[in-house]
């Protein structure tokens, strides 16, 4: 041990290195440096705050606000905003604030679950194809498929096949959250799987690939060592656009009578239920309208902010 | 001496024993076209190589771009399969190894690459890249391992406290130490050095060709050293094998061939060196060369330099020249060279 050291410094002495660098002595962790980088992008952190809040606001907020989101109360119909009801009242008198808080369960949940699954299919698909040679056109040509399959009449075939018996498996409610989140996912991962299948091929060839190899690195340590770390950009930007179409999907579904049952609010739902009353009562749209664009704006910084805090090369210091 | 190996081979000038063993080796490209992706043509980068490396000696391997050197390095570590020939290291055929096998065999050998941006995995700090090869082959527990790691550093002159940074934050010379030390790691015997310094400033160069002669003298490695830069070869390598189109074109010693080329696209190559007197240089003659380097995919017939070497006739579009091996274990293609 001895000896070698001083065979190192030996060497070192005598091909002395080119520039120094400032010592830094304290082991840096990878997902604290993460969260330092993210923490200074003004917008990531604003968006986090935002999310949060809507979240808190739609898990935890129902418990405290007074009015339950299914109490009829006709005499008070078609209210504007006033102290009693926050955000107005509906066509038979429902509180629109306790119908937007629980409506925001259902969107948040379908939005963030259904892009996941969709994100997860998506790299998945892309980073076989574009890893293994032979499994690229199998995978290219489904991709394919599946972009050009119309998506209404599947939709309709899907819940007209499995409505029923998913109701009986897990009750109403559960049934077609899964059922939902179940088609969302199938039919928005095929933009994610092309653009991963672009990067990979292009890493794939670059020479720390080839290092790997010459290494002799396993496979599914190559992909997830080398490969999949240098996706997670363009992943993080389709998983915040995913999350604000997933939610938009839920609530097109709804509206089509195919999501969720019609006295269940979702935002989608009570954007939809609000648009016959658009001249009598507009705030009854901006309510869900707000809250869906205001989660999937924030949703996209931060994902934006979490693909510059991944990247080592845009940290400083 | 292994003179007694196959008789087609260039003979051990240096009495040391042949740790890698290329015969015959070629590497084609296939070129596709048409409706249903059939073959139309073959790129041949590599086309039927042989030559060898002793233990303990670095191989100088030059040729213009497009020559086929990288491709000789990738086929030869088996990043790329053979279309055919062999390469033999340590007696075994590794065209005909795979698997498990091959990958027990793999820590022997290393590539240094060229582009010290691209060969760092640019989202892994120092240390698990340096520490990748340890981790793979467990050849070390995690105490042991964080050592290493440290003395892998300071064997190619980096700082041990660096082991936490990125790759980008760091010079091009320094990232060619890490990838330096990331070859090292598992105490191969070959490395590969494939255009090691190309990408570096002249100031780095020289300081990367010392540290990588700097560990083959403590570490008693055998290098293949690619590169287009003729001085540099001339400084580190004992052999020069000399690449076009494919096909090597002379292989001697390293004195032999910068004192007296015998094949024309030698001569022509180190005429384009420039000499550091000025007297010299005034009354240099060059051979300029007419023309590029043909296409890999469509190489003339015969001699593969015919289109463009000065004393080309009739015989070198008619005939392939004989790899012959000429008065003090030098080898050349060529029907005209003594």
């Amino acid at each position: 041990m001895a000896d070698t050291h001083e065979r190192a410094e030996e060497i070192t002495q005598e091909t002395l290195g080119d520039g120094g660098i400032a010592e830094v002595g304290e082991h840096r962790s990878l997902w604290g440096d993460v969260w330092r980088q993210f923490r200074r992008h003004k917008g990531a952190m604003a968006g986090l705050v935002v999310v949060t809040i809507i979240v808190l606001g739609a898990f935890v907020g129902p418990i405290f606000y007074p009015h339950d989101p299914f109490d009829i109360d006709v005499p008070n119909a078609n209210q504007g905003p006033t102290l009693e009801h926050l955000m107005g009242t509906d066509t038979i008198g429902r509180d629109i604030m306790a119908r937007v808080l629980v409506g925001g369960r259902i969107s948040l949940a379908v939005g963030f679950t259904a892009a996941l699954l969709g994100i997860f299919i998506g790299t998945g698909v892309g980073i076989l194809a574009g890893f293994f040679r032979r499994l690229d056109a199998l995978l290219m040509r489904l991709t394919d498929l599946f972009l050009a399959l119309p998506v209404l009449p599947l939709l309709l075939v899907i819940i007209l096949l499995f409505r029923d018996s998913l109701r009986e498996r897990f009750g109403p409610e559960l049934g077609i959250f899964l059922l939902v989140v179940f088609i969302i996912g199938i039919t928005s991962w095929m933009q994610t799987a092309r653009i991963v299948r672009g990067e990979v091929l292009a890493i794939k060839r670059q020479e720390f690939v080839l290092a790997a190899q010459s290494i002799g690195t396993r496979r599914r340590n190559i992909i997830m060592r080398h490969i999949f770390p240098n996706v997670l950009s363009p992943v993080m930007v389709s998983a915040a656009l995913g999350v604000g179409i997933a939610i938009i999907t839920e609530s097109f579904l709804s509206f089509i009578g195919l999501g969720f049952p019609s006295d269940f609010p979702t935002w989608g739902r009570l954007l939809f239920d609000a648009v016959p009353f658009l001249e009598i009562a507009p705030m009854r749209v901006i309510w869900p309208g707000a809250l869906i664009s205001l989660t999937v704006i924030s949703v996209n910084f931060i994902g934006d902010g979490l693909r510059d805090a991944l990247d080592p090369r845009l940290r400083s210091g | 001496m292994v003179s007694e190996r196959m008789e087609d081979q260039p003979a051990a000038s240096t009495g040391a024993e042949v740790l890698v063993g290329v015969r015959d080796l070629k590497k084609h490209f296939p070129i596709t076209g048409g409706l249903l992706k059939r073959q139309v043509g073959a790129v041949k980068a590599v086309d039927g190589v042989s030559f060898d490396i002793y233990r303990g000696h670095t191989l100088g391997l030059v040729g213009e771009s497009g020559s086929g050197k990288s491709t000789i390095g990738r086929v030869i570590l088996q990043l790329d399969h053979a279309t055919e020939g062999s390469v033999v290291f340590d007696n075994v055929d590794l065209t005909q190894t795979t698997g498990e096998k091959l990958r027990k065999i793999r820590p022997r050998m290393q590539m240094v690459f060229q582009d010290p941006h691209a060969s760092l995995n640019p989202r892994m700090t120092v240390s698990s890249i340096v520490g990748e090869p340890l981790k793979e082959h467990r050849a070390a527990k995690r105490a042991e391992k964080l050592d290493r790691i440290d003395e892998l550093l300071s064997l190619v002159g980096l700082e041990p406290s660096h082991a936490n940074r990125y790759p980008h934050e760091f010079s091009g010379g320094q990232r060619q130490r890490i990838g330096i030390a990331r070859a090292i790691a598992l105490n191969p015997e070959f490395i590969i050095c494939d255009e090691p310094i190309a990408a570096l400033d002249v100031s780095i160069q020289s300081q990367i060709v010392n540290l990588l002669e700097n560990l083959q003298h403590h570490l008693g490695l055998t290098y293949l050293f690619i590169s287009h830069d003729l001085s540099m070869v001339r400084h580190i390598a004992d052999r020069v094998a000399v690449l076009y189109l494919g096909k090597v074109m002379e292989l001697a010693d390293v004195d032999s061939i910068y004192t007296d080329p015998k094949h024309p696209y030698t001569q022509a190559l180190l005429s384009a060196v420039p000499v550091p007197d000025p007297e010299v240089e005034s009354s240099r003659k060059r051979i300029i060369l007419e023309g590029d380097i043909p296409s890999p995919a469509d190489p003339p017939p015969g001699c593969p330099f015919n289109t463009r070497c000065p004393i080309a006739q009739q015989r070198c579009v008619d005939e392939v020249p004989e790899w012959r091996e000429l008065s003090g274990g030098r080898w050349v293609a060529c029907h005209f060279a003594e």
